[in-house]
């Protein structure tokens, strides 16, 4: 993987994928390993997000015709819904994201959510794990509907929302608290002129503001909104500028590091939810009280810890109370 | 009581036949064949390099040169394609879109070096590219720019080339896409509507040309076999244009308010299976689009019997143009008024139609039109629904198709009795055409060529009208490929909406949860969900069929990676090996099937992949079939596996049978 094997990349995803025993076994003994060697800071973790039809999957395909001739390598997860009736899921990424097409400094995985009610795929952070030995810039696409902001920010460094002009989907999210998460804000489709404009008026004005803003700034951070076109290509390199200005700013003030094992405590808290239900949580503590014993483990990987605390919670629940 | 005759019997409609393949010379030795047999108008069918604006030599065109049409790569073709038959004295329609400034703009040159005045030349462009993302897919550009190129030849050919037909707006595909009557008349209409707004809002276009330009705007319709609504649907469309024109466009004079449509009637309808009942099928639909005078159609193409086989012969579309000529000659379908003027059924019917199709063009007309109505999904998601419908309603047996899903028993045919029953082109046409390209760059004026490709981007990019600097650049020896590349480093490319993944289906039906239960239990053999990548590769864009099978497979339970349309094999095994799918299926209708599956097959084995199992679906002649799975395919199927939950539970079989421990 840190050889940047593209084979090997596309195996070790599909073995972290693989729900087998013996599977299981072989990716939680990878992924330990690559989140423990893996150098840090490594490659940056970018999040794109928004509302369907906001054009996250052309800002993406503009990111990459931007990025690619700097020499970057870039990999892309993009997570789309399952069905709940069938467990399907279409995966149509593939065909907005053209210019990875064929290029070798290109990798995109497709992601259905599967049981995870509009949430992201459990495999999306080994992804990004994966991903991001190997490739320069790792970029997990979401599509935003609520819970899956706060998901899509505990697997990245930094978090984009997309907001498509002139719909007021942003003020929905607002009320929702939603867009309490991101770290920068896009108004893609500028081509409309006023009505992008507008909205970009109406969210800096919105992003100001709280208690997010202000959690921003303590670390130096001014959460922009851009206005882009992904179909004419404008504004990407002020995008690109504000990753990397976003980036230096968390690591200049040691909160790239802080952010990361934040996390990974939430993840693995989230993980362990999912499983055992806060009652199974209760059993051992609490949240509050395992994200203390997370926080003892700096070195362990969240994997490991995951299947630790798992197995100390099944444990305690056959256990009589 | 005296029937209402006509004082002389009217004119026939223009007789085509959509042909085209090979060479130019191939095609016109062809086109003056049918001449000979009485067909009026040519109808050019284009290969699918030329229709998306690649040269012959171009890696995307490998296998796809000269197969559903000509290859037309500069001006020597185009001249060579005419040869013999002088422009002033024909009827032309072009199958071409995104190109179509660009073959029109050849036709131009020809008819220069033929000495013909421009103003005389008659045909039509079909050049309705928003129809294109819906269904065909031959689009290169984005919506907004394909608009432009549109309306740039709208306002060009109404004084330049004032007989021709810059556009011919198109419900045939939408129809093909699985359309209902409402959503071919609305969307058409829909189409229409954008095309004359943008238009009008050109400066140098004088308000008082409008009325002229609207009387220019012909249409493409379909002809189904339910040939009783198709006379209805005729008639509704009259009247909403004739509406249209009068409202919005301020036409006075009723005769640039005229309807005036060409057809191709339906090749969706036409089947595999018993394929002699299609000739039946043909001269009813024929027969929907000529009964009602006042709404009959100026031009008429019929498909052959053959098409759901292979590429029809001469005989094969011979036998077609018969059927139009009895129908025009020997009948007495001429003489008469309209017949069903003042028939309470037909005009109830068509009243129905009317007040649904204006309520679904109102609708497209909120969202913005057709162009947002593309971008947003809004059609094809519409049409993808219809045609999933269809598609259950078969599999259901709701709906009776003869020879398919009831009266299967049958003799055997003695029309496929003796061998091939269709035509295979020759396999040295793409070698040939790639050597008379490269030896026409070497004689033309290299300085010339450059000059005419600066002028042309110089223009395109003021703002200027496409056509002038598109003549001059095929008089000057600009290939197809390098014109198209001039405008896709202006423009753009653009991969429209699939359409498939919005829809969500719950099918109840006792086969599909059988088969969801398969599926889930094979996805925990092998760790994982199920995962299929579905794709085209090559230039044919016809991805309704891709799209029901992607549907399909989502709703058994698949993880489905649908890549879309215009795909190399370079690029559909590297999918395949990221996305960690377990099996392909590869949908191709162009009859480039050999080269591109084969291909596809060669790179998985290279790439360490070769027990990954494919799958392929297209019109495939039963030999080429055989000698695809000798090649390592696992299943071929084609139009007559209409049953798509059996596909999908041998696409399960496929996989349980590749996979160890399965």
């Amino acid at each position: 993987m840190l050889a940047r094997d593209r084979d090997a990349v596309a195996e070790a995803l599909n073995l972290v994928e693989d729900r087998r025993v013996d599977k299981r076994a072989a990716a939680l003994r990878l992924l330990d390993t690559l989140e423990r060697e893996a150098p840090f800071p490594g490659a940056a973790r970018i999040g794109i997000t928004g509302p369907p039809g906001a054009g996250k999957s052309s800002l993406l395909d503009a990111l990459v015709r931007h990025l690619r001739p700097r020499g970057e390598t870039l990999a892309i997860v993009a997570v789309d819904p399952s069905s709940p009736t069938s467990g399907g899921a279409l995966l149509g990424d593939r065909i907005r994201v053209r210019a990875a097409a064929a290029d070798p400094g290109v990798f995109l995985r497709s992601m259905a959510a599967r049981d995870r009610l509009g949430g992201l795929s459990e495999a999306t952070r080994a992804a990004v794990v994966i991903l991001g030995a190997a490739f320069d810039r790792v970029f997990v696409e979401t599509v935003g509907v609520g819970q899956s902001e706060v998901e899509a920010a505990a697997l990245v460094d930094t978090l984009v929302y997309v907001a498509n002009p002139g719909t007021g989907d942003w003020l929905q999210f607002m009320k929702a608290g939603v867009l309490e998460s991101p770290d920068v804000f896009v108004v893609n489709k500028a081509d409309l002129g006023i009505a992008a404009r507008t909205t970009a008026g109406e969210l800096a004005a919105g992003v100001g503001l709280g208690d997010a803003a202000d959690a921003a700034l303590a670390t130096g951070w001014q959460r922009p909104v851009i206005l882009v076109s992904a179909r004419e290509g404008t504004g990407i390199d002020a995008l690109v500028a504000a990753f990397d200005a976003h980036r230096s700013t968390l690591a200049a003030v040691g909160e790239l590091a802080l952010r990361r094992q934040r996390s990974r405590e939430s993840w693995v808290l989230d993980g362990l939810e999912r499983r055992y239900g806060s009652h199974g949580l209760e059993r051992c503590g609490g949240r509050d009280v395992l994200r203390a014993r997370l926080a003892e483990r700096g070195s362990a990987s969240s994997f490991a810890l995951l299947a630790e605390l798992g197995r100390e919670i099944e444990d305690a629940l056959r256990k009589p109370e | 009581m005296t029937a209402p005759r006509a004082a002389k019997p009217d004119r026939p409609w223009v007789f085509r036949t959509y042909s085209g393949h090979s060479s130019a010379k191939a095609s016109n030795a062809l086109y003056r064949t049918n001449l000979a047999k009485g067909q009026t108008g040519l109808s050019v069918a284009f290969d699918l390099p030329t229709q998306t604006g690649y040269d012959a030599d171009h890696p995307l065109a490998r296998g796809e040169v000269g197969k559903v049409g000509v290859p037309i790569g500069h001006v020597d073709d185009m001249t060579a394609l005419f040869d013999a038959l002088p422009l002033d004295r024909m009827n032309t329609s072009m199958t071409i879109n995104a190109t179509a400034s660009w073959l029109l703009a050849l036709y131009i040159a020809v008819a220069e070096r033929q000495a013909v005045d421009a103003k005389l030349l008659q045909g039509t462009t079909q050049n309705d590219i928003i129809k294109e993302y819906l269904s065909r897919g031959t689009y290169i550009f984005p919506p907004q720019a394909s608009m432009r190129l549109i309306s740039d030849m709208v306002a060009y050919s109404v004084d330049a080339i004032p007989k021709w037909n810059p556009i011919n707006v198109c419900s045939y595909h939408l129809q093909e896409a699985g359309a209902t009557p409402v959503q071919e008349i609305a969307y058409a209409l829909a189409t229409a509507v954008a095309v004359l707004d943008a238009v009008k809002a050109r400066p140098e276009v004088a308000p008082e040309a409008i009325p002229r330009i609207v009387g220019r705007i012909s249409f493409f319709l379909n002809a189904g076999i339910r040939f009783v609504e198709e006379v209805c649907k005729v008639r509704a469309m009259a009247e909403l244009w004739d509406g249209l024109a009068r409202e919005r466009y301020g036409v006075a004079d009723e005769t640039l308010r005229r309807f005036r449509y060409g057809v191709q009637v339906n090749s969706l309808g036409l089947t595999e299976a018993q394929p002699e009942n299609n000739l039946i099928r043909i001269v009813l639909e024929a027969l929907g689009v000529t009964l009602s005078k006042n709404a009959r159609c100026r031009a008429l193409q019929l498909p052959a019997w053959n098409e759901a086989l292979g590429l029809p012969r001469p005989w094969d579309q011979q036998w077609s143009l018969r059927i139009q000529q009895v129908l025009a000659y020997e009948t007495d379908l001429l003489e008469y008024a309209d017949l069903f003027d003042g028939s309470h059924v037909v005009e109830a019917r068509t009243a129905e139609l009317v007040a649904a199709s204006r309520a679904e063009l109102e609708r497209v007309l909120e969202i913005g039109g057709v162009v947002a109505a593309v971008e947003s999904a809004y059609m094809k998601q519409r049409l993808v629904e219809s045609h999933t419908a269809r598609t259950q309603a078969i599999e259901s047996g709701e709906q009776i198709v003869v020879g398919v899903n009831r009266y299967t028993e049958a003799e055997p045919s003695p029309l496929l009795a003796g061998g091939q029953s269709f035509l295979e082109v020759d396999a040295s046409a793409e070698r040939e055409q790639i050597e008379r390209l490269q030896a026409f760059r070497t004689r033309r004026s290299q300085p010339e060529v450059t000059a005419a490709l600066q002028n042309l981007k110089d223009v395109l990019a003021n703002g200027g009208n496409v056509m002038p600097p598109s003549v001059r650049a095929a008089q000057a020896g600009v290939t197809t490929g390098e014109w198209a590349d001039a405008l896709r480093a202006l423009f753009g490319e653009y991969r429209a909406p699939t359409g498939v993944a919005a829809r969500r289906t719950a099918s109840a039906a006792p086969r599909m949860r059988e088969l969801q239960e398969r599926v889930a239990a094979v996805s925990k053999i092998l760790g994982r969900p199920l995962k299929i990548l579905i794709g085209k590769p090559g230039l044919d864009g016809h991805s309704n069929g891709a799209e029901q099978i992607a549907v399909k497979a989502r709703d058994a339970g698949m993880e489905v990676v649908y890549e879309g349309i215009r795909l190399t094999p370079e690029e559909i095994v590297q999918s395949a090996r990221d996305e960690g799918v377990h099996v392909i299926g590869l949908s191709i209708l162009s009859g480039s099937h050999g080269t591109l599956v084969v291909d596809v097959l060669e790179r998985l084995r290279r790439a360490g992949l070769p027990n990954l199992p494919v799958i392929v679906g297209g019109i495939i002649p039963e030999d080429d079939a055989a000698r695809l799975r000798q090649a390592g395919v696992k299943r071929v199927y084609t139009p007559k596996d209409f049953d798509l939950t059996r596909i999908m539970g041998e696409i399960v079989d496929v996989v349980a049978e590749s996979s160890p421990g399965v």
